[in-house]
């Protein structure tokens, strides 16, 4: 038997419009603008792209101001909104190389060429609160140093000339597309890549940590971070060109993990790499750390952590699956708890008969 | 199909289809603004905003890899002289992709070429690299410079 409850239409209709009203908050403050997340909540719509998994600044700042700042609620609405979008193709593969450097650093080279480049960062700051952001008030213009243009190679390619790093390999085979089928285990590296690109920070985060403290030790240096632009292309049919759509900005992540050799081939750095929307250096370096973790079965290393079981790590880096399933918890399940209460009566009830016909036959 | 032909100046008009990708709405319409009156024209293709899968490549230079999706707005405008535009840019701004299909349809006509260099393609490659030249300077001043310091005798 089902029988379908049905009401609640009006709390729900009130309930959308309180959450509307709390949203807006106070209204002696000026509301926000999508434009001022944007621009000044800059990390976090970036995140919610890179988790979106949809390269769309306005969009990602709507999402924010809508969730009311809820990173997932946020990363769930873009995630929605994409999948009413006819799709264009796929873009020629990014040259992180030709990237217009904003940041780039590296932990195992002092002088390497281009040089080490702080950008933006939150690195040697105090963390000390500055109230005076309170006050308003426009910072200072940053410093300029004029420069002749400078190449700034990957370090990886630089150590890669001497054999002394595994190299990036060259295939062009089928890439792995797990937004257009359904992901088999074992997936191909590509498609781990897909996955953790879009992962949730926080546990990739959690995962590269228990790396680090010793659940699948692999000794990682960073070899390069870099923070900037690189132009994107997309191959149409009417054009005789590849069609420039404009730039996006990419954190890039190159860990250098300690080395593999056989009886074959000399020892040699192994790597794992982190490639994520937006500036997002501790998700990159996650990402990396990860997908190193992940390479275990290729290497011929003992799978003995969390980080290493593929199955474990893609199958819930995912937020809003993740989010969809716990969250659902709260919906009604009146029914199944009927059915369970039920039964733990009747276990208690025939336990309760078990105990009195012993104490009778006593 | 009829494959576009194949003209000498698909490298400029190339160039041309990435500033006005990258441009800002505003720019592009500043621009037109001294260019003069838009030659006569329909739309082919209304502006349609759709999905791009971008690809990295593992390691930087190895296997193609699906990194996420971007949204990217088309479209395509004819002149009434037949040259045919298109445009293609990140977003979702259908007035910029429009402007910028007319401004690609103008560029191959051969009386409007040489106004549509000089009056939109130039101006808008001048502040772009402006912009770049400013950013890169400011980046430029936070690189770090290593000094050592020698202490004791040898």
């Amino acid at each position: 038997m089902y029988v379908a409850v049905k009401g609640g239409e009006a709390a729900i209709r009130n309930a959308h419009r309180l959450l509307a009203d709390r949203r807006r908050g106070d209204p002696a403050v000026p509301a926000l603008h999508p434009s001022q997340i944007v621009e000044q909540l800059a990390l976090g719509v970036d995140r919610v792209m890179a988790e979106g998994a949809l390269y769309d600044r306005d969009l990602a700042g709507l999402a924010l101001m809508q969730a009311r700042g809820d990173m997932i609620e946020a990363i769930f609405l873009v995630r929605a909104y994409r999948t009413t979008l006819p799709r264009f193709g796929y873009s020629l593969p990014v040259d992180t190389g030709a990237m217009q450097i904003e940041r780039r650093i590296s932990a195992t080279f002092k002088d390497l060429p281009g040089g080490q480049v702080l950008g933006p960062t939150f690195d040697y700051t105090h963390r000390l609160l500055e109230p005076e952001l309170a006050e308003g008030g426009e910072p200072p213009a940053p410093e300029r140093r004029e420069v002749a243009a400078e190449a700034s190679p990957r370090v990886t390619d630089l150590l890669g000339h001497d054999g002394l790093i595994e190299p990036d390999g060259n295939g062009d085979g089928e890439v792995t597309d797990i937004t257009r089928t359904p992901m088999e285990f074992p997936l191909p590296r590509d498609g781990r890549l897909q996955a953790l690109a879009r992962g949730d920070e926080g546990f990739l985060l959690a995962l590269a940590y228990s790396t680090q403290r010793g659940y699948a030790r692999s000794h990682p240096f960073v070899g390069e971070i870099r923070i900037g632009e690189v132009e994107i292309e997309l191959d149409v049919p009417e054009l005789p060109f590849p069609a420039p759509l404009g730039r996006v900005r990419l954190t890039e992540c190159q860990m250098v993990n300690q080395f593999k050799g056989s009886a074959k081939a000399p020892p040699q750095f192994t790597r794992g790499y982190g490639l994520v929307f937006g500036q997002s250096e501790r998700k990159a370096m996650a990402m990396a750390l990860c997908d190193r973790a992940l390479r275990a079965g290729e290497f011929g290393e003992d799978i003995v952590a969390p980080a290493q079981d593929e199955e474990f790590v893609i199958s819930h880096s995912d937020n809003v699956q993740a989010t969809g399933f716990v969250e659902h918890l709260k919906l009604p399940h009146y029914v199944d708890f009927q059915a369970e209460l039920d039964l733990v009566r009747r276990m208690r009830a025939e336990q309760q008969e078990a105990t009195d016909i012993k104490e009778a036959a006593e | 199909m009829i494959l576009p032909p194949a003209s000498p100046d698909s490298s400029e008009r190339q160039r041309l289809m990435g500033v006005l990708a990258r441009a800002p709405r505003a720019a592009i319409e500043t621009v037109l603004a001294t260019f003069g009156p838009l030659p006569p024209h329909r739309e082919m293709r209304k502006p349609e905003t759709g999905l791009v899968t971008l690809r990295g490549r593992i390691g930087g230079g190895g296997d193609a890899f699906n990194m996420g999706e971007a949204t990217v707005t088309r479209a395509s405008v004819r002149l009434e002289t037949g040259e045919v535009g298109h445009a293609y840019a990140l977003g979702r701004d259908a007035t910029k992709a429009r402007l910028a299909a007319l401004i690609d349809a103008a560029f191959q006509n051969p009386s409007l070429h040489d106004s549509v260099i000089a009056a939109v393609f130039e101006p808008l490659l001048q502040a772009e690299a402006e912009g770049e030249r400013r950013k890169t300077e400011e980046t430029a001043a936070t690189k770090v410079d290593f000094f050592t310091m020698v202490r004791g005798e040898d």
